[in-house]
Order: C-alpha cells, then structure tokens, then sequence
C-alpha cells in the first residue's frame, strides 16, 4: 500500500465521523431521524473501491471500539456492539466492500442509476442482512417484527443511496480514483471517456 | 465540535494510566450490559458523578459536550416509555447515559495522544499477523487531526452553499468536501513521503 492509499483509508474514517456529527435529519412520515452516517459508508466503498473503504470502515470501528462517541448522536464505545443497532455497524464492514467490489467492476460504465442499484444493494440489502438478524436476537423480537421495524429506514437509505450514487458519479469525472480491474496503467487512471 | 475534549487538572482520574482507564470503561460497559437493572445502574450514575467531583471537573465545563447527548436521550426516552413503558425506557436510556458520561470521562482527563499510545500497544502483538504498528500509528492519528477539520470544511462548505442557494442540495456539499479532503489527501501523502515514513518498512 502506498502512503497516498493509507491517507485515503484515514480520512475516509475521519469523513465517516464527521458525518455522524451531522445533525439528524428528521423527515416528515418517518419517526426515526435519518442520520448521514451510512451515507459515508456507500461514498468509502465506491470513491476508494473494496479493499480502501473495507480499511477505512475498520479504521472506524477501532476508533469507535477504543470509547470516541464518533456515531451518529455521539455514541460509541464497547457498548455499542451489543446494543440493538451493534448489526447495523458491523454491517457497515462487508456493505463498504461489497459497494467497493461492485464499483470497481462497473467502473468504466458507471452511470448514476447503476451507482444507485450498487448501493442499494451493498448499503441497504447486506447492511440489512446483517443488521436485522442482530436486532432480532438482541432485542429479543421475532425475526419478521424485527424486519418490519427496520422498514422506516429504508426510505431514508435510498435518500442516501441516490444522494452518493450521484456524488459518486460526479467525483468519477472530477477525481477518478478507482481502477479498474486488470487495468494495466500503474498510475493516474485515465480520463473516462463519456 | 472538536475531539480535544482534554480539559487538564491534577487529579486522581487524571493520573490513572490511558490503557487503565480504557479497560475499566470496557469493563463497565459490559458489566451495565449484563446487569441492567434500576438499582445498579442508580448506582453506576451516582458513583459516574462522583468520578466526575474527582476529576474537578464542573458542570459548566462539561455541559456543552452533554447537549449533543441530550438530543438523542429524550427522544429515546420517549420512545420507549410509548412502546414499553416508562420503568424499561428508564433502563435503557440510564444504560445509555452512563455509559456515554463515563465515555465522555475518559475524553475528558485523557489526552488524545496517551489514548492513542495505548491502543498502539494493545494492537502490538497483531504485528506477527502483518499489521504493522507504526502505520497503524499513523492512520489512527491522521483520523484523529482529521475529524475536526473535516467537521470544520463541512460547516464551511454549507455555508458557502446557502450564500448561492445551494443548501437543500446535499450533492452540492457533498462534493466538494470530497474533492476537498481527496486533494488534501495527496498533499499529506506527499508531506509524509518527503519526511521519509517508508509504509512498506516498520520505522
């Protein structure tokens, strides 16, 4: 891993707690406020690709395990783990990878509704897959209860999922920095062509 | 919002070492999972409070960093005194609290950079499963400067966005923090480089 890639890993992590300082966003229908941090997860997994935003996302989770109130409404700690939404977080790992892994394999025809299909597939479904379960067993609910709770939040995550499939695409013109697979170029990717 | 939460006095939770006091927030942590009823947890605040009173450390000090916490724990209250009733939303959101003041505790008399030093050391002995120590160093310290900052451009870059009409538009702000913190990011690279921090060689 070069310096630069390391960076990236670092303030990609940096970026995932600045957006958990966001204020919750409160939409009208839903009474749970949506918060920005899974936002951070779908931009770490297809702006810095698997295996960066998997890092960058691990570097999170030491940070937030080590007590810094970094989530979303400045929890963290051990504690977190445990608690009903521990799933969500640790879903955060195999999302990012499976948003960046995806990424890097449609990069050359990335459009905004493919972006979006990624991480709502990445973002919302293996984030669920994980999440849900965690819930269930936590909170002693039965699994379907559980699901359909987790329901008022999926509106908001395909919010979040177009809202980083767009900034996604435009950063993919503006600072290209995924590339693609058995691409031979070492350096800067070139220019994609529209 | 800023990470230097360090508010320094002579005191005996100041004195107490980094790793010391992480594993006891670990260690309460999970006792207050295993055991969460009224009694213990009216118990852990109390005794959380009097930490406090020993840190010399004032409520009008520290209440700013409380209001964020606030936010959430009211709501959460709410909720599940609606669901549940009041006796299991007291619970929760005592668990909730006490873990968050003893959390906030450990920021408060800790220094960043004592706190880092011993998860460095904690994480030494997975240098035999190829994480090397010094960039684990390295990123856990360039995340740390980072937040603030980043904290601080997003604030910046939404408010340059209103002046032009642009803050319902979150793609507006969102990217150029990202162009932003990508750029800087190649700036740092190259001032770590020019220092010489070899990533591929333990320093």
């Amino acid at each position: 891993m070069k310096t630069r890639d390391l960076v990236h890993v670092a303030l990609f992590a940096a970026l995932m707690a600045a957006l958990g300082l966001l204020p919750p966003l409160a939409l009208p229908f839903i009474p749970v406020p949506i918060t920005a941090q899974t936002l951070g997860v779908m931009l770490a997994g297809s702006i810095l690709g698997a295996r960066k935003g998997f890092l960058s996302l691990l570097l999170f989770h030491l940070l937030v395990a080590a007590g810094l109130p970094l989530l979303a409404g400045g929890n963290g700690g051990l504690g977190v783990y445990v608690g009903p939404t521990g799933g969500f977080f640790v879903g955060f790992l195999p999302a990012a990878f499976l948003i960046g892994w995806l990424t890097e394999r449609a990069w050359s025809r990335l459009s905004v509704p493919l972006a979006f299909a990624i991480n709502v597939l990445g973002g919302i479904c293996v984030l669920y897959a994980v999440g849900i379960p965690w819930l269930a067993v936590v909170a002693k609910l039965p699994l379907a209860k559980a699901a359909w709770g987790s329901l008022v939040f999926v509106p908001g995550d395909c919010v979040k999922a177009a809202l980083a499939a767009s900034a996604a695409v435009t950063l993919k013109r503006a600072w290209p920095l995924i590339q693609p697979p058995r691409s031979a170029s070492p350096a800067v990717p070139p220019p994609s062509s529209t | 919002m800023s990470l230097g939460l360090y508010l320094h006095r002579v005191s005996p939770v100041h004195a107490v070492p980094a790793g010391a006091k992480m594993l006891a927030l670990l260690a309460a942590g999970t006792g207050l999972l295993l055991f969460p009823s009224l009694p213990v947890l009216s118990g852990a605040l109390v005794a959380t409070l009097g930490l406090y009173a020993l840190a010399r450390l004032r409520p009008r000090e520290v209440a700013p960093v409380f209001r964020l916490s606030a936010f959430v724990l009211v709501p959460l209250f709410a909720l599940h005194a609606l669901v549940s009733g009041w006796e299991p939303a007291l619970v929760a959101v005592l668990r909730l609290a006490v873990l968050m003041l003893l959390a906030t505790l450990v920021s408060l008399t800790t220094r960043a950079s004592d706190m880092l030093d011993a998860l460095e050391r904690a994480l030494r002995p997975l240098a035999r499963f190829g994480l090397n120590p010094a960039r684990l160093g390295l990123l856990l310290s360039l995340t740390l400067r980072f937040i603030p900052l980043l904290a601080t451009w997003l604030r910046e870059i939404q408010e340059a966005q209103r002046v032009r009409g642009l803050d319902r538009n979150p793609v507006a702000v969102l990217v150029p923090l990202l162009v932003k913190t990508l750029r800087t990011a190649d700036t740092l690279a190259d001032a770590i480089d020019a220092r010489c921090f070899d990533p591929e060689e333990p320093s």
